[in-house]
């Protein structure tokens, strides 16, 4: 048997995995229901003081870092989901999850050198 | 007043005469010290000789008598009839063929487990005049857990992977082989790669955990191929960063 | 006597559903989906604040709405579930020793909460400091 190549994508899924466990709960609760619930003002939320946020290269880097590896944390676990349900085309599933992920890289990367 | 007793639904299959395997059920008496074993042992000395299972050392170390009890990945004589319902389902070990009644084919794993290496690659040839080797309390801790494992095959029947795919190394053979890995006086982690580090190895792991939960001995295989995932994945990333360290 | 071993078939779909284990381990799974799900929306919002302020206030105006809270109230329960089982299963991967005992798993995953606080709190201050 030959040695797998799976390490790769297995340590992107671990520091994504990781990475999100940390993070997520409250990234969720600040972007999407602070507001509403009236913990924060909506002003939070604006176009000024989130670019404000992401001017600097660091967080640029920190915003990055974040959502990459839990995207493709979330792509390889889906990947194997479908296995779980029972979806053999694995390379049309590792198509799809990991190309969903690189779209979403690329599109990100691009979206925070413009802002 | 009547005796209390237990109903046994077991899964019988006969190749020469069925095509498929079939319920048959037996009324036992209950018996508070009993375990399942004993009731199918009532079963086969008293109701119905033709009977076929595995079993031998009636206490949780021979690892024989593993067999679906009501659903569940079971050590038969470590299943006791106060702790089951009046109705027990009794099938042979899932995700293996049934040779008979309730004996599986094992061979699948038998061929696993050597293919892990799973004795002590030694640096260099000893003999009995060069002594022990010398081990610390804290080296065997280490490894000690994963010695356990009686090969009771609970946690292949468990283990929702293998079902899906029989060409997974397994839990059992896994943890074998980590815990040769973590022994010190090893150094056949690379010699074993081939096969723990391969798709079918480690990887077709997903970490569901139940081979752990079933496990009689606490042996937690699915630590064992977790921290091995690890080790694999450092192990790969350096070969690429380092290509001229030898491990 | 023939040896004719019999080989029982299992649902490659429906398997899951016959263990509660397997039913939270589906459940573990599907955390990626969600999460997944989320992340992609957040980079689309990533995505027209890059745009200017005319597209990133109307993606703000699409994301609002009784979907999108129900989505957010259903995505934060299954990351919550994502960080619970992932803590829970740290101390069997990267188990720790003192001497020659292993540290208790409770330990580690109490550690992991700690930070996990830490860090909610950190961020939720970084963002939620005066515009």
């Amino acid at each position: 048997m030959t040695q797998s190549r799976k390490p790769i994508v297995w340590g992107l899924f671990a520091a994504g995995g990781t990475v999100a466990a940390f993070i997520l709960p409250v990234l969720i609760l600040i972007t999407c229901l602070a507001v509403p619930l009236g913990l924060f003002p909506a002003d939070v939320l604006s176009f000024e003081h989130v670019s404000g946020l992401l001017q600097g290269l660091l967080s640029k880097l920190v915003v990055f870092g974040v959502l990459f590896l839990t995207i493709w944390h979330a792509a390889h676990r889906m990947r194997i989901t479908a296995h779980d349900f029972g979806i053999r085309a694995d390379t049309l599933v590792m198509l799809i999850c990991y190309g969903i992920a690189a779209a979403a890289t690329l599109l990100m990367l691009i979206a925070l050198l413009r802002i | 007043m009547t005796e209390r007793t237990v109903e046994l639904e077991v899964l019988r299959y006969d190749p020469d005469k069925d095509d498929a395997p079939g319920f048959q059920t037996y009324t036992v008496p209950y018996r508070e010290d009993w375990v399942v074993l004993d009731a199918i042992n009532y079963v086969k000395d008293e109701l119905d000789r033709t009977l076929s299972y595995r079993w031998s050392c009636h206490m949780a170390v021979c690892g024989s008598c593993g067999m679906m009890i009501n659903g569940e990945p079971s050590l038969s004589c470590h299943t006791f009839l106060r702790d089951c319902p009046e109705k027990i389902r009794i099938e042979p070990l899932q995700n293996f063929p049934v040779e008979r009644d309730l004996v599986v084919v094992m061979d699948d794993f038998i061929d696993k487990l050597g293919s892990v290496k799973p004795y002590i690659v030694a640096k260099e040839e000893r003999s009995v005049d060069d002594g022990e080797y010398l081990q610390t309390p804290a080296q065997l801790a280490k490894f000690k857990q994963y010695t356990a494992c009686i090969n009771c095959l609970l946690c292949y029947s468990a283990c929702p992977q293998y079902a899906l795919n029989d060409d997974f190394v397994g839990p059992a053979a896994l943890a074998l082989a980590h815990r040769y890995n973590l022994d010190s006086r090893d150094v056949g982690r690379s010699a074993r790669e081939d096969v723990v580090a391969s798709n079918p190895g480690i990887w077709e792991c997903s970490f569901v955990g139940a081979c752990s939960e079933v496990c009689p001995k606490s042996v937690d295989p699915a630590a064992a191929i977790q921290q091995t995932k690890i080790a694999s994945a450092g192990d790969y990333f350096m070969k690429f960063l380092m290509p001229w360290k030898r491990k | 006597m023939s040896r004719r071993p019999y080989i029982r078939e299992v649902s490659k779909t429906g398997w899951w559903l016959k263990q509660p284990r397997y039913i939270r381990y589906m459940a573990r799974e599907l955390t990626s989906l969600f999460i997944g799900i989320y992340v992609l929306i957040l980079i689309a919002g990533l995505h027209r604040l890059s745009q200017g302020q005319a597209e990133y206030e109307m993606f703000l105006a699409s994301a609002k709405g009784p979907v999108g809270l129900v989505f957010a109230i259903v995505a934060l329960a299954f990351a919550i579930y994502h960080s619970y089982t992932w803590f829970e299963v740290t101390p069997k991967a990267m188990p720790l020793m003192l001497g020659k005992k292993h540290l208790p798993g409770a330990i580690i995953v109490a550690a992991h909460w700690l930070g996990f606080f830490v860090a909610s709190t950190l961020l939720w201050l970084i963002v939620g400091s005066p515009v």
